[in-house]
């Protein structure tokens, strides 16, 4: 298949805000359930093995008009909990029979209550993760945490789930990540052949599809982007930060791309790649999962950073592992863990020599002028001086 | 005569007055006494814990709000953002930040001296952990973090206190011995944790006291103040003890004399109206803010505000025979830590209880702990309690989110709202 049909079949998957895949993933099996989840990470893995699909909802993006939603916020709270609210409200989530709500910041944690209260039919979990790293610690409390949900996805899908299922659902994440990371890679090898819009409409198509099915998409994306020949630009290689939860809308990721920059990197839909290497598959699952949360998995301002000299680490290894030669940090705005977390990065940037910027999005923002002037300032700034 | 010599003050007033004076001076001071300070938050404060090891606490929140009322507050938040803060966030934060770059000057006009320790309870606020590592960024020194897991389903699992006992025990008791150079003593905690109980009694006592139709106390305005010590520096102390022994006695006095609650003008005449209040107070217009209640005789009979660092009016109290496990009941139990159905049961219950008009939420730009819900959590309230809400927005220590024209003419809405839901029960 060629580029152009996979990222066809992404957009329209993008664009259908009714989850018709999921719906129809579901309609094919009387046993068969959804279970929805909020940004950044859940263990898809136990989802997997209980015979469920694990679906991302990340809002309503551009395409939704929210009505409904904003009589649920004040105008000063991010908008992806008034979208998620008007999908839940307008009933294009009544199918799913779960909803998972993790631990990333105080507004999408209340939203787990207002869930509950919405639909007391449904099953809602705030989904907790630890944020101390000892082993003995926070691995100990979060096995448990996990051991809770498997008893639960147990009870939902009327049947145990054992540790071989789940290990034979990590046998098949793993393969999942090796291609994010090989898709990744690519990107940042030749950014040319694996434009950044097309790198997220693949990897968001994942969030609503079945992980068989997204696997294989992305090895046909894979093959076929190899193939295409397609024009280097004079761009300037960059990282982008503080997109992790509510994403840009499509258009403020070409226009970056257009007003000169590589994305080379990128915490767009996070989960994904959260864990950053293989599991182990023969070991008991809810303690390999614990061990790579803990000691392996990505960086990003939801998550506590134990010492100070670790601030910034990880964003800086992916700007000398792409080969980045500046950060664009774009959050949403009123997101409070990014924007707390900004002036930090941006300290430790600074330290590096390294360039930076700074913006702020909505999931719907329409006005990409400004954005594109300013990241066509910063690419003509590294262009010429870096 | 200046404004503020006008102000009425009881004996309690004052004591606390000397108290947080006191506080601030042994802060200020610790260069010559050679104590160490720990800098914590006020949900989740372990202060007994913390006096075990002769340390002092200092509470950024509770400067930040010396500084809101002291109108000082909003040139640090513009500094802050200056300095690249977004406008976005936590004012409280910026706040901190902002005074550190203005010399950290304490209330008492010297210099707040640098925490020995940071010690982030992470207890209903995700905004915390980031401001613990941005003080951590400024100030470099050790900081021990206690996660308090967030009881999203509306109860504590036996999991949750194992986990913060765990940290209590492994990470943050040992961190607070590296930096004191004391050793624990369990016994010293329980002495510290028996104090707290005892005036816990006396506050909850306080608090209860709103139920008598005409209440001799607000429970916002006025219970700011009340629940100032045991919030802050003093929970587990002799001093506490006393305050809420003498405020327990000029509130009994109140109720024989059958007198309204204190105002800072004079004790508020009539009764006219009685409300729940969800959600903190505006502190850079505190005295306006309540100037608009009481002019219209409105008394707030209950406020989840002066829940936010335990929530004892629901039975909890420290308990020295079961310390560590108290400390985490405790953690775990706060306002914020407590899921959204369970924060709204709590709401319809006080207005139930406290024979309430109804419930104003102040809904707070900054704080999306409490903010993020409230308009939903009002509708249940208004749905199940039949009562009508009212919802407001200000700010914490900001002043630029403070208008108070627009405060105003919607508590005035609201008190209509409320006359005319009245006239209509006894056209009934």
């Amino acid at each position: 298949m060629a580029v152009k049909d996979i990222i066809e079949r992404c957009t329209e998957l993008y664009r259908d805000l009714e989850f018709n895949a999921a719906k129809r993933w579901k309609a094919a099996g009387s046993d068969r359930k959804v279970m929805g989840y909020m940004p950044v990470y859940v263990p898809e893995e136990i989802i997997h093995a209980a015979g469920m699909m694990p679906l991302g909802i990340v809002g309503g993006g551009d395409q939704m008009e929210v009505i409904h939603g904003d009589a649920y916020y004040q105008s000063y709270i991010c908008r992806i909990p008034r979208s998620t609210i008007e999908l839940g409200v307008t009933g294009k989530l009544d199918f799913l029979d779960g909803i998972l709500f993790p631990s990333i910041c105080d507004v999408i944690r209340n939203l787990s209550g207002m869930w509950k209260m919405m639909r007391p039919d449904m099953y809602v979990q705030y989904f907790d993760v630890p944020q101390n790293f000892a082993d003995g610690i926070g691995g100990e409390y979060y096995v448990k945490e996990l051991e809770h949900l498997r008893d639960e996805f147990s009870a939902l899908a009327g049947r145990p789930v054992g540790d071989d299922a789940i290990n034979r659902s990590i046998a098949l994440y793993n393969e999942r990540r090796r291609l994010v990371r090989e898709i990744y890679d690519f990107r940042s090898e030749a950014p040319w052949k694996a434009p950044t819009a097309e790198v997220h409409l693949l990897m968001r198509a994942g969030l609503v599809i079945p992980v068989e099915e997204h696997i294989r998409m992305m090895q046909g994306y894979l093959a076929a982007a190899r193939e295409e020949d397609r024009p280097v630009r004079d761009c300037c290689r960059v990282v982008i930060n503080g997109s992790f939860c509510e994403q840009p809308p499509l258009n403020l990721i070409k226009t970056i791309e257009m007003a000169g920059c590589y994305v080379v990197d990128d915490d767009y839909m996070l989960g994904n790649r959260w864990l950053l290497e293989d599991l182990a598959t023969d070991g008991n699952p809810l303690e390999v999962l614990a061990d790579a949360f803990l000691h392996h998995s990505a960086d990003t301002a939801a998550k506590y950073c134990p010492r100070k000299e670790d601030v910034g680490r990880f964003l800086l290894q992916s700007v000398k592992d792409t080969k980045a030669e500046g950060v664009i940090f774009s959050a949403p705005s009123f997101c409070d863990p990014a924007l707390l977390e900004r002036p930090m990065l941006a300290d430790r940037m600074s330290e590096h020599g390294i360039p930076h910027i700074s913006f702020k999005y909505a999931e719907n923002s329409g006005q990409m002028q400004p954005i594109r002037e300013q990241a066509g300032t910063f690419a003509d700034t590294l262009k010429l001086w870096s | 005569m200046s404004k503020e010599s006008e102000v009425v003050k009881e004996s309690s007033m004052l004591m606390q007055k000397e108290m947080i004076a006191d506080n601030y001076e042994a802060l200020t001071s610790t260069a010559e006494s050679g104590r160490k300070v720990a800098s914590t938050f006020v949900p989740g404060n372990l202060n007994e814990l913390i006096m075990c090891f002769g340390m002092l606490n200092n509470l950024p929140e509770i400067n930040a709000i010396q500084n809101g009322m002291r109108k000082k507050s909003g040139a640090m938040i513009m500094d802050a953002e200056r300095n690249g803060h977004s406008e976005d966030v936590c004012t409280y934060v910026k706040a901190d930040i902002g005074q550190m770059s203005k010399g950290n000057i304490a209330p008492n006009g010297k210099p707040m001296p640098a925490p020995d320790l940071l010690l982030l309870s992470y207890t209903g606020c995700f905004t915390f952990m980031k401001w613990f590592e941005l003080l951590r960024h400024e100030h470099g020194c050790e900081t021990v973090m206690l996660q308090v897991p967030y009881t999203g389903d509306g109860v504590i699992t036996d999991n949750m206190r194992s986990y913060v006992i765990k940290q209590l025990k492994e990470e943050v008791i040992p961190a607070m011995e590296r930096v004191s150079g004391v050793k624990f003593d369990i016994d010293r905690l329980r002495e510290n944790l028996r104090r707290s109980a005892e005036a816990e009694d006396n506050l909850v006592w306080v608090l209860e006291s709103a139920k008598n139709v005409r209440s001799p106390i607000d429970a916002y305005f006025g219970g700011v103040y009340y629940i100032g010590p045991i919030f802050t520096a003093f929970r587990g102390t002799r001093e506490a003890i006393d305050y809420y022994r003498v405020l327990r006695g000029e509130i009994e006095q109140r109720i024989e004399q059958q007198l309204g609650p204190v105002t800072p003008e004079d004790d508020m005449e009539e009764e006219r109206y009685r409300l729940v209040v969800e959600g903190p107070p505006n502190w850079t217009s505190f005295r306006d803010f309540w100037k608009m209640f009481y002019d219209e005789g409105a008394v707030v009979v209950a406020s989840t505000y002066t829940k936010v660092g335990g929530v004892y009016d629901q039975g909890f109290r420290h308990d020295p025979d079961h310390p560590l496990e108290s400390l985490a009941e405790y953690c775990l139990g706060c306002y914020t830590n407590r899921n959204l159905p369970n924060r709204v049961d709590m709401l319809v219950n006080y207005v139930n209880d406290f024979q309430a008009d109804g419930l104003l939420v102040n809904s707070i730009k900054s704080c999306n702990s409490f903010s993020a819900g409230q308009l939903m959590m009002m509708q249940q309230v208004e749905k199940r309690s039949g009562k009508p809400a009212a919802f407001i927005e200000t700010d914490l220590v900001d002043p630029r989110y403070f208008s108070a024209a627009n405060v105003k003419n919607r508590l005035e809405s609201y008190f209509q709202m409320i006359e005319q839901k009245r006239s209509r029960i006894e056209a009934a």
